[in-house]
């Protein structure tokens, strides 16, 4: 790697230093935008006892989902566990350990972890499981919970487009918790479908700048379809 | 006779205001959409990070990249803007979300909302429900109004874990429109040919009859 050349060879490259124990960070919401070829790498690497922090957990046998059969995940971090049988069967049998955590607020850990905030406060879930065991206080006459910023050894992401700055564009809703998860990485490794020229992208129009961006690599992509819905 | 689903998208979808930024739960609430007022411009929200949900896609058009909350492809309509999560979920927090419609399991009539949890049975996890009931000043609740069994859903208090506290003030079930005010249902409205004796009955928590409680029209 030279300069700000942040593209790398491999799959392997990709997520060198992934280690047992540790925290990622995904992107995606359902099945879209899912950085699907660095979750078979660390299935192929084998990586144990991780934390996963993603709105969903994928579905049986695609996305996040086939970490779960081989049981390389011990704690998930999440909004939405329904559609993944085998997410549930884990869960309410203990193997696993789950902090069902708001979609909102979930995003917002995120964001408040790449920018350097440790914790924030919102309305949301006050009254509810939720604020169990949280610190609660009172702005303006209303109550809030205190929610601590989330950050990971490693953020795994999908992009459409970067250059090789590590610059990056996402496509329509593909966009989701992907330039969250890229802020709060320690290593954050963005897979694209195309490595652009530099200066191809338009400065103005760039989602996730590349001061974020540890490593890139371009990939090819099932982007499985959850829930097909077309006009009558 | 209860209202069927559609008439129940039907009759919220009389609560749309031209200019409107509403966000609709999966479910009936999805329903509303195709009952938009002739003439009125609303713009619906999908938490994922859509603002300006369009119809579905023709067929063979379905883009794997461009779906809703519900993870149903969609497209976006002219107008329409995309953007992350964290974005999505500040517009909702934050209030600008002029209408938010969604399901329940449970209601109280302290406002309370059960929707996301049976303790033992099903647990799928509260998506944005949390945070877009805690967010918005103008939510409806649409569900039935008594289970399968014939036990009431709307109680004196909530017996499943809250998705937000005191945040209900407007529910529509199948048999009736109410208000929730004071620790009470008001009945506003019922469904066509349903008594108001059939919804007292039906009714766990308390409920203020008016001396007038209009039908619902339907064309």
């Amino acid at each position: 790697m030279a300069g700000f050349d942040k593209r790398v060879a491999s799959y392997e490259e990709a997520l060198a230093g992934l280690e047992d124990g540790m925290t990622v960070i995904s992107g995606g919401f359902g099945l879209c935008g899912i950085p699907e070829n660095l979750i078979n790498e660390i299935k192929r690497k084998g990586t144990r006892d991780l934390t996963v922090v993603s709105n969903n957990c994928g579905v049986d046998g695609f996305g996040l989902g086939i970490l779960l059969q081989d049981r390389q995940i011990s704690k998930v971090v999440a909004s939405y566990v329904g559609e993944n049988a085998l997410f549930e069967k884990q869960l309410l049998s203990g193997e696993i350990e789950v902090v069902l955590t708001p979609q909102g607020t979930l995003a917002e850990k995120m964001r408040a972890g790449g920018a350097g905030i440790p914790a924030f406060f919102t309305a949301t879930g006050v009254g509810t499981p939720v604020a169990d065991g949280k610190e609660t206080r009172e702005f303006k006459g209303r109550t809030y919970l205190m929610e601590e910023s989330i950050t990971g050894d490693f953020a795994i992401v999908k992009g459409w487009k970067a250059d090789h700055f590590g610059n990056v564009i996402y496509r329509h809703t593909a966009q989701n918790f992907n330039p969250l998860a890229a802020t709060a990485g320690k290593i954050t490794v963005v897979e694209v479908e195309e490595i652009v020229e530099p200066g191809e992208l338009d400065p103005a129009q760039i989602h996730t700048p590349g001061i974020y961006v540890d490593r890139i690599i371009c990939g090819t992509f099932e982007k499985r379809i959850e829930q097909l819905t077309e006009r009558p | 006779m209860a209202l069927t689903r559609e008439q129940m998208a039907q009759r919220v979808a009389r609560e749309m205001q031209d200019g409107f930024y509403v966000n609709l739960g999966i479910g009936i609430p999805t329903l509303v959409a195709n009952y938009i007022p002739e003439g009125m411009e609303v713009m619906l929200q999908s938490e994922n990070g859509l603002l300006g949900m369009g119809p579905f896609p023709h067929v063979g058009e379905a883009d794997a990249d461009m779906i809703n909350a519900g993870k149903q492809t969609v497209t976006a309509r002219t107008g329409a803007s995309i953007f992350s999560s964290a974005e999505s979920f500040a517009m909702i927090r934050g209030g600008h979300i002029d209408l938010t419609v969604l399901g329940a399991f449970e209601v109280d009539v302290h406002g309370n909302i059960a929707s996301w949890m049976i303790p033992g049975k099903l647990v799928k996890g509260m998506g944005g429900a949390m945070d877009l009931v805690a967010g918005a000043e103008n939510i409806i609740v649409t569900m039935t109004h008594a289970s399968k069994d014939g036990e009431s859903k709307l109680l004196a208090r909530c017996s499943l874990p809250l998705t937000g506290a005191g945040c209900i003030k407007r529910v529509l079930t199948d048999l009736a429109y109410l208000e929730i005010q004071d620790g009470a249902f008001i009945l506003k409205e019922r469904a066509p040919g349903v008594s108001v004796e059939e919804i007292v009955s039906k009714t766990a928590g308390k409920l203020i009859v008016p001396d007038h409680v209009p039908e619902m029209q339907f064309a």
